[in-house]
């Protein structure tokens, strides 16, 4: 009797402490887990922290030599160590308004195409058509333009542009000097191309959630297509529409190899779109490797910096308007 | 009252031939672009591309060790950014989905997602290439699994946030620890959205090049030394196609060719699968 009592104690003992040993390591497997995920969200903090932090200390050194003159001097001279980002910001800028003025109505009228025009069973593949424009690698586009699309507007659309625009007192100035081929026009054109996608996937979308009956609303007092578009479906997507061109000057803003190969690399600003020129991206791409002196690679350092700033303010402008627009639906 | 109605009717008439017309341009553009690609780059593609070295210019060769880094760099950095990414965007939905932490994180992230690659580049400059003093295929990874993370993290959170709570509860209610609930329920049922997201990271890397100016670097020669400069198939592209040199250029085209096959049929696959999981 006293035996089995014994027994039945100790094993019950025995089963109690294995249990609570199980449960214990569950329960450290369980908060281990906790502590790995949430060192992983955070990693994606420190990675923007540390991109941040890395490009203001490497930029230090530039920004103390020049201070202000850095953002509005326009020579770039490696040789006497004189830098100003005036051209490669002013290039920067005026490619991405290019290429936003052309895409933007396009990448709106695609989408209009795709919502209101198209039939059903081709919605899907001319939606993944446009979009794999957004998947193909910028070198590709770079490698493109140089060889393809430079020489083609060299011979056509650039001369037409200078015997047109030639004798009109503003517009001659936008279209000074020979046609090169490569310049500031030729750049802002793929960049077009290359935003294209994001503007109309995004803007598709958002007339998608535009309500049917709205629509429908409209066409029963006898509106055409075009009326609808204008008067309910855009004023009703125009968060996401704001949204969807914003993210695309991001990405057109930080754009690097395309606009390598065909912009001309040239520090200058100058008034003629058919002129070389530089971008940010392009400036550091192409001279960052050879860079001579900390003076020289600090100055490309705090051009990444403004970059990375404008797109920034770009980038969670664009967010901001998509968060609204998906806080009104939900 | 006719004529109007006839304006209005003309009127809709342009605007709606104007957007078939946007359509069939963006169209042309990727007929254009992918007709060049195979028009140029087939004419260069033979057994040599694969089986011999980079040229000196002039002499004969191929893209064998560009292409062997390309799939090591790649490889890599999906290795290095996978995980994390998947397990920050864990914690995103199954953690703090109500968190202010997870608003802040996703925020951050998306910026991170359409950050300009070029400052990954000079990120990883500063932090990896400078301290270490030389450039290094390592450091081309780094940078490239800065990129893969974002994608990643978005996917994830995604597809768990889709996963139904019924799930959750069922494994709960048997006594299952919350991370077993969450790697053996939620990571099955989120499976196929989850490698659609790796796939979408690998085709986005996979391409680029900017990130690997500084970092990576280039070699000229054969080498698998993680610790030295590295060749890859977007930096060979990039320094074949600006050289004076005819052979040079006409690899460059056959480089760029299989670039984009590849990313080209990445992403498809991707889209399928993601597609496929849609009733």
């Amino acid at each position: 009797m006293v035996d089995v009592a014994l027994q039945s104690d100790l094993v019950e003992a025995y089963g109690v402490a294995a249990r609570a040993k199980a449960f214990n390591r569950l329960r450290g497997i369980d908060v281990f887990f906790v502590v790995l995920i949430r060192a992983a969200a955070l990693a994606v903090l420190v990675i923007l922290g540390g991109v941040i932090i890395s490009l203001i200390d490497g930029s230090l050194p530039a920004l103390r030599a020049f201070g202000f003159n850095f953002l509005v001097g326009e020579r770039w001279n490696p040789v006497t160590d004189r830098f100003g980002a005036l051209a490669p910001i002013y290039g920067t800028l005026v490619t991405s308004f290019i290429a936003m003025l052309i895409a933007v109505p396009v990448g709106l009228l695609i989408a209009v195409f795709l919502t209101e025009l198209c039939p059903m069973w081709l919605r899907r593949p001319i939606g993944i058509a446009i979009e794999l424009l957004a998947g193909i690698p910028s070198i590709i586009y770079g490698i493109w333009g140089l060889f393809v699309f430079a020489p083609f507007l060299q011979e056509t659309l650039q001369p037409s542009l200078i015997a047109v625009f030639g004798n009109i007192p503003v517009l001659s100035a936008l279209f000074a000097g020979p046609p090169y081929g490569i310049g500031i026009l030729t750049a802002g054109l793929i960049l077009a191309i290359m935003v294209l996608p994001f503007v109309t996937s995004i803007s598709r979308d958002v007339f998608d959630a535009v309500p049917t009956v709205l629509k429908e609303a409209a066409y029963g007092i006898g509106c055409t297509t075009w009326e609808v578009v204008r008067s309910v479906v855009l004023p009703y997507a125009r968060l996401g529409v704001i949204g969807g061109v914003m993210l695309g000057l991001g990405r057109a803003l930080g754009e690097t190899m395309a606009v390598t190969f065909v912009i001309g690399n040239a520090h200058r600003v100058s008034s003629s779109l058919l002129a070389p020129g530089t971008t940010i991206s392009a400036t550091i791409a192409n001279e960052f490797t050879e860079a001579v002196g900390d003076l020289y690679s600090s100055s490309l350092i705090a051009l990444g910096l403004i970059l990375f700033v404008i797109t920034f303010i770009v980038l969670a402008i664009a967010r901001y308007m998509l968060l609204r627009l998906e806080r009104r639906i939900a | 009252m006719t004529s109007r109605y006839a304006a209005r009717r003309r009127r809709n008439r342009i605007m709606m031939g104007l957007s078939l017309a946007a359509t069939l341009m963006g169209l042309a553009w990727l007929v254009v672009i992918l007709a060049v690609l195979l028009w140029e780059g087939l004419s260069g593609l033979s057994l040599a591309v694969f089986t011999e070295m980079t040229p000196p210019p002039g002499g004969t060769g191929g893209l064998l060790n560009p292409i062997v880094g390309s799939l090591m760099l790649t490889i890599l950095a999906v290795l290095i950014g996978t995980p994390i990414g998947i397990l920050a965007g864990t914690y995103m939905a199954e953690y703090g989905r109500y968190d202010k932490l997870t608003s802040v994180v996703r925020f951050i992230n998306d910026i991170l997602l359409s950050a300009p690659s070029i400052v990954v580049g000079l990120f990883i400059y500063e932090v990896m290439v400078a301290p270490m003093g030389h450039f290094s295929g390592l450091a081309g990874a780094v940078a490239l699994a800065v990129i893969v993370i974002p994608v990643v993290v978005r996917t994830t959170e995604d597809m768990l946030i889709l996963v139904p709570n019924e799930l959750r509860e069922a494994a709960a209610a048997l006594g299952t620890p919350r991370a077993f609930v969450i790697t053996t329920v939620c990571y099955r049922a989120a499976k196929a959205g989850m490698i659609t997201g790796v796939l979408l990271a690998t085709a986005r890397i996979s391409g680029e090049t900017a990130p690997l100016l500084f970092t990576a670097l280039s070699n000229q020669f054969w080498s698998s030394n993680l610790n030295a400069p590295m060749a890859s198939l977007p930096m060979v592209i990039f320094q074949f196609a600006l050289s004076p040199y005819k052979d040079w250029q006409m690899l460059a085209w056959t480089g760029a060719l299989i670039i984009t096959f590849t990313v080209l049929s990445l992403s498809i696959i991707a889209r399928a699968l993601a597609a496929s999981r849609k009733p």
